[in-house]
């Protein structure tokens, strides 16, 4: 109401009262943005005085220089040679390869956990119970410690653990076997996500044609015709998915994929401790499902896995998925705890190179807009999938 | 509801012994562990696999275990790596972790002020407590454990904030920033809600900044860019610049958990307060607030527990708390292998903390006074 500056005012325009609502809140507004600019004023002349004592060049040029910190653990092609423009990169990348497959572990661990909760067997609920109480009542970055020094303490190369036939678990992290990507395998899995979202758009016409006559329009055999062309692809190119064993020679392994300490004992604490908080969530989206709701669909004569499919879940859904988006961003923010234990991701470089170059302000607010960008893209997508799935109000 | 048939099953067999011990345990046991024929496969397997777990880690944790040794000679425990825990490390760096390098004649005091800190959370849990006074309460105690901490004065010897360090640490990092970041965060809560666009813009900016950023970034703010921050030659120590980062992270997230108590509050009161020429902070401080609050204590002691977990991040910045300084007693060679005993030994003490205060909460949900 104090901005309508432009509607047609009172009569009591010319009477300028302290007691006037609308005069105490420009006073308000004047007073408190006056504080906090002369705040930031201050805090930017003494950083800029500070800085020109101490000889510290701000702006972003340091980018373009040679960067000459190694990184040890990497997917992106690094050199120490590289600029720091490109180690940023492959921080965001180290990060990002945390968060994301971070997320979908914990979400897939902490939904068991959450129905195991619920479970009418007694042993299975209370441990289920035990699980989460005791990974929510202790520090991530304690259990973080714990998982490394765990890790530390695992046998060498020569005699690490064989879990299953080329998968082993030993002090340098976690072997596994892998299938050398060319560029092959790209085409296919490039046509494998065409036909996906040809599938999505397909099925989408389905259900609305259904929605027009009422009769039921089978969705798989689309599905099927579908999943041929990744298949005919793969087969035309001549892709070969041969599985390369890892194998020990020396000292080290050679061939297969491999998990470092440092990235395995990150991504065990942040899918654990942010798994113990998805159960609740779960749970509780579950339990804030009716009753009746079942007992209605199944008085209907309805198949069990069709009420909790159609019924059920999206109903569920509709409750998890706000504070489920906030354990997304609190996933991606914790991943930064990796500075603790070595593991490089973007806050572990951007502190490394705050220290070669000294320009503390720039190394931290490159930190600050990568992470603000990741939350804000999760919020996002987190917000048009509720959208999608949001209640309909007539 | 084939639990519930069940249960008249199994009551129809055993009717004729339906009050003994025996016969009741047996109906239990059907219930709830062996209802089906899927829930019994679940059952043995769990009983297996956590028979299994338990003995390995009482064979390692107690059997196997060596509780004391003499004179620092650890040879009998590195012998014993990997089988047996070596507990005698908790009791020989007991003290170290606990209070840091606090001067170690004096180190009743940081035990002090820890009991008074434990008095003071018991106190402001009891309901009967919740009046004014409580905040003369807690200025009394923070002011009281400030004296123990540093002394100087009343005959105690005065020692700088830099041999400070354990336990007390931790607790004054979370306390303080607590006690400092709810006002700033009811403030911004307000703010965030008030007709003022300039006031509200900038409580949004400053909500959404703090909260988009990991606190590691904050930190890492505090400790480096503080001093370029201030006027030249004006410094100051470490773990009050700590401090300070940690009161606006608290604010910020406080203030959302605040925003959600405003907003369940019906316009109702707000209108009923403007009839009765209540101002602005009448009606709030008297009318809007106290309901609020109320409305949000389980969420709240929530933010309360992880905001105590999150006070261990310090140890990135070299402060030395109860995680710090449990870190860095194992620095010391004859003990260095024996990390994950002391790691079992403070994550005991976090959990006591958080696991009284989730507690807590759970207890302030079922009771349920707002309904």
């Amino acid at each position: 109401m104090t901005t309508s500056a432009s509607k047609p005012r009172p009569r009591k325009q010319l009477h300028f009262s302290l007691r006037d609502d609308r005069v105490k809140g420009w006073i308000w507004q004047v007073v408190v943005v006056g504080i906090a600019v002369a705040v930031v004023a201050w805090l930017w002349s003494n950083t800029s005085h500070n800085l020109a004592v101490r000889r510290i060049s701000t702006g972003f040029a340091f980018l373009g220089r040679e960067a000459g910190m190694p990184i040890v653990d990497t997917w992106l092609p690094y050199s120490p040679k590289d600029t720091y423009f490109w180690a940023f990169v492959v921080g965001i990348v180290n990060t990002l390869r945390v968060a994301v497959i971070g997320i979908v572990l914990a979400t897939a661990l902490g939904t068991i956990v959450g129905i195991a909760r619920l479970s009418s067997n007694w042993l299975l609920s209370r441990l289920a119970a035990v699980y989460v109480e005791v990974l929510r009542d202790i520090p991530l970055l304690l259990q973080l410690l714990f998982w490394y020094v765990l890790m530390q303490g695992l046998p060498a190369t020569r005699a690490a653990w064989k879990l299953l036939d080329g998968v082993f678990l030993s002090n340098r992290g976690l072997v596994l076997p892998s299938i050398p990507i060319e560029a092959g395998q790209l085409w296919v899995l490039l046509a494998a996500l065409l036909a996906l979202i040809a599938f999505y758009v397909v099925r989408r016409h389905l259900i609305a044609q259904q929605m027009q006559d009422g009769r039921v329009r089978r969705a798989w055999p689309y599905a099927l015709a579908l999943a041929m062309i990744p298949v005919a692809v793969s087969w035309s190119l001549g892709v070969s998915w041969a599985v390369t064993m890892p194998e020990l020679r020396g000292f080290n392994f050679v061939g297969g994929w491999t998990l470092s300490p440092e990235y395995f004992s990150l991504l065990i604490a942040l899918v654990t401790y942010t798994s113990a908080f998805i159960a609740e969530i779960v749970r509780s989206g579950i339990q804030a499902v009716s009753k009746g709701q079942w007992d209605a669909a199944l008085a209907l004569g309805l198949r069990r896995s069709f009420v909790l499919r159609q019924i059920v879940l999206p109903q569920a859904l509709r409750v998890i998925i706000p504070p489920m988006t906030s354990q997304y961003l609190n996933l991606t923010k914790n991943s930064s705890l990796a500075v603790a234990i070595g593991y490089q991701d973007i806050v572990s470089i951007a502190n490394t190179t705050l220290n070669q170059t000294g320009q503390a302000i720039d190394a931290i607010a490159l930190i600050m807009v990568v992470f603000l960008t990741i939350s804000l893209s999760i919020s996002l997508f987190m917000n048009w999938y509720n959208a999608q799935i949001a209640l309909v109000e007539r | 509801m084939t639990s519930a048939a069940d249960t008249q099953g199994s009551r129809a067999l055993l009717s004729h012994s339906d009050h003994g011990v025996f016969a009741r345990a047996l109906r239990w046991l059907r219930t709830n562990l062996f209802s089906s024929i899927f829930s019994s496969i679940i059952t043995l397997v769990l009983i297996f696999l956590l028979a299994k777990m338990l003995f390995s880690l009482a064979q390692w944790g107690i059997w196997n275990a060596i509780w004391s040794v003499p004179g620092n000679n650890t040879g009998a425990c590195r012998a014993l790596r990997g089988v047996g825990a070596c507990w005698a490390v908790i009791p020989e760096k007991i003290r170290f972790i606990l209070f840091g390098s606090y001067t170690y004649d004096q180190q009743w005091r940081p035990a002090a002020a820890t009991l008074i800190f434990i008095a003071l959370f018991y106190l402001s849990s009891r309901r009967s407590w919740w009046r004014r006074e409580l905040v003369l309460v807690w200025v009394a105690a923070l002011a009281l454990i400030s004296v123990l901490m540093w002394g100087g004065i009343f005959g105690l010897s005065f020692v700088p904030q830099d041999r400070w360090g354990g336990l007390p640490v931790t607790l004054i990092l979370a306390t303080f920033g607590l006690a400092f970041g709810f006002p700033l965060g009811i403030l911004v809560a307000l703010g965030r809600r008030s007709k003022l666009p300039a006031i509200r813009s900038l409580c949004v900016l400053y909500v959404e900044l703090i909260r988009g950023v990991p606190l590691i970034s904050l930190l890492f703010m505090a400790s480096v860019m503080f001093p370029l921050f201030m006027p030249e030659g004006f410094n100051i120590d470490k773990l009050l610049r700590a401090q300070i980062a940690f009161i606006l992270y608290a604010g910020a997230y406080l203030a959302e958990v605040i925003r959600g108590g405003l907003q369940a509050i019906p316009r109702g009161q707000q209108e009923a307060a403007d009839a009765l020429g209540l101002s602005y902070w009448q009606t709030n401080r008297l009318v809007i607030l106290p309901q609020a609050i109320r409305h949000v204590i389980p969420p709240l002691v929530n933010t309360f527990i992880a905001f105590f977990k999150d006070t261990s991040l310090v140890l990135i910045i070299g402060i030395f708390d109860l995680l710090t300084t449990a870190k860095t007693a194992i620095i010391d060679p004859a003990w260095q292998a024996f990390s994950v005993e002391v790691y079992i030994f403070v994550a005991l003490i976090y959990f006591a903390f958080c696991f009284a205060m989730s507690r807590y909460s759970r207890q302030l949900e079922t009771q349920s006074p707002s309904k």
